[in-house]
């Protein structure tokens, strides 16, 4: 990125671009380089937390080495070894297995699918009243196409007991301490047998994932917020229960609502461990603060998604939400997917404007003008804004 | 005869096929200097003993809280994660942490 006040030239109108260090959340935090990694934004160094810059939300697939980085556990898995490394498949099946990648990669057909991975808690940071818990800006959130094998034909593969209730997955990242609680998580068996699309990936758009995205392989949970994803998988194990360790319960749960909300400050009654994103859209171009010529176009640009029913519509304001009116759509890379948006919008007057953006999915899902609130820090979706001043 | 098996040697050394790399390592940076915790009565203790086990950046990032709010994420390192924290040193950090990074105004 070039410094504050450098030219750009996208969309002829827009004169400069503010810096992130303007976002009150993302200030003080340094930019860092981590292997295989682009400079990120840095939430934690140990374990690694880092995040995405806006300006890779300008389109629709994240470059793996901007995709962001989150471990729970200390220490994470640093080296992996293709030689020993194996994906163990056991508990209520009739035949456990032990398959290497290459037994991954060629001995279950291999599928493809577009999917948005996003942390539980971005933007966690701009929850009013504030919640303590990591303190994401907005960019725990990636794009990328992941081809693995389906976790459904492994189970198939291994044989699925009677009376098998949850698949629990577990990866190389493993608690210096016994004293704490392995990474681990739960999904329904059925959740998995139903849906093509959850996967066990080992390529991300195109390559290796990078280790600190969860090398050699990962779980892929479609519509579903990351923390199901698990990342350097390595144990898969059928049980006849409902998994309630550390991560499902108490941890990544929402009020047991409607909405996944309570009133602001207050404690949910009856929590359920969080499944589906929410709709959520935003603008990479132009970033707050920048400013723009009064009478030249300029180009809006952003992405949209949501929780797997896919965005039919954007609509973005430059009057703070007072008219509204219909962006243009990019390619549709499927339901799952960030979807880009652009809108060439002209600023008649040298004064501020307020620009928004809201979007629609297939079954009339949208944003609210107001956030919803949980004491966890989730689900958030409330209508982004950026500031701009023509000049 | 040590000639040939020198030059069989050399021979197999040059012939065979180059070791697939079949592992993948990354160093990790040590801990940023933005997680050192702010100056304040029992400081040095909680820098000590909170990046035993994760860097401070995470209470640095935080927005801050009362006594209460970080007494429950004090108790929450012991119970749920088994800081081995004595008693008056989880009294100590929780006063710290409320003084120095008290409630978000």
């Amino acid at each position: 990125m070039g410094q504050a006040g450098s030219l750009l030239l996208a969309g002829g109108g827009l004169l400069s671009s503010a810096q992130a260090a303007d976002d009150p959340i993302l200030a003080g935090r340094p930019l860092v380089r981590y292997p295989e990694k682009t400079d990120l934004i840095l939430l934690t160094s140990r374990p690694p937390q880092l995040e995405t810059p806006m300006k890779y939300f300008d389109r629709a697939i994240t470059p793996n080495d901007a995709f962001f980085v989150r471990y729970h556990v200390f220490p994470v898995p640093t080296s992996v070894d293709l030689g020993t490394w194996r994906l163990k498949v056991h508990g209520r099946v009739d035949r456990p297995l032990e398959l290497s990648l290459d037994e991954l990669k060629t001995k279950f057909p291999a599928t493809k699918v577009i999917a948005v991975n996003q942390c539980s808690g971005n933007s966690r940071g701009r929850f009013s009243p504030r919640v303590l818990g990591g303190q994401w800006g907005d960019g725990a959130m990636g794009n990328a196409e992941w081809v693995g094998a389906r976790m459904r034909d492994i189970l198939t593969q291994a044989g699925v007991r009677q009376g098998a209730l949850q698949v629990t997955f577990d990866g190389l990242d493993k608690p210096a301490f016994p004293t704490v609680p392995d990474f681990v998580k739960s999904l329904d068996v059925s959740r998995i047998m139903d849906d093509p699309d959850v996967i066990v990936a080992y390529q991300m758009n195109g390559q290796p994932l990078p280790v600190l995205n969860g090398y050699p392989a990962r779980l892929i949970v479609p519509g579903w917020y990351a923390t199901y994803w698990v990342k350097n998988l390595s144990e898969i194990e059928v049980i006849d229960h409902v998994f309630e360790k550390f991560w499902m319960k108490p941890g990544y749960r929402i009020p047991d609502t409607p909405c996944g909300c309570v009133e602001p400050g207050t404690a949910p009654a009856r929590t359920v461990p969080i499944t589906r994103m929410t709709v959520r859209s935003f603008i990479a171009v132009p970033a707050p603060g920048a400013r723009v010529a009064v009478g030249q176009p300029v180009t809006l640009k952003g992405i949209a998604f949501d929780g797997g029913y896919g965005i039919s519509e954007v609509q973005i304001s430059a009057d703070g939400g007072a008219t509204w009116r219909r962006a243009q759509l990019g390619a549709d890379l499927g339901r799952y997917s960030f979807r880009e948006w652009s809108a060439v919008w002209t600023p008649p007057a040298p004064t501020s404007y307020r620009l928004m953006v809201r979007a629609f999915n297939g079954i009339g899902e949208s944003q609210g003008t107001l956030p919803l609130w949980n004491p966890a820090g989730y689900l958030r979706n409330v209508v982004e804004q950026v500031d701009v001043q023509a000049v | 005869m040590r000639a040939v098996v020198i030059a069989c040697w050399l021979t197999c050394l040059i012939l065979a096929p180059p070791a697939i790399a079949q592992e993948k390592t990354i160093t990790l940076p040590a801990d940023h200097a933005y997680a050192k915790l702010r100056p304040g009565p029992h400081s040095d203790l909680a820098q000590t003993q909170c990046q035993f086990c994760h860097s401070t950046d995470y209470i640095v990032m935080q927005p801050g809280g009362d006594a209460k709010q970080w007494g429950a994420v004090v108790t929450k390192m012991i119970k749920v994660f088994g800081a081995p924290l004595s008693e008056a040193d989880a009294k100590a950090i929780t006063e710290y942490l409320a003084t120095t990074y008290g409630p978000p105004k």
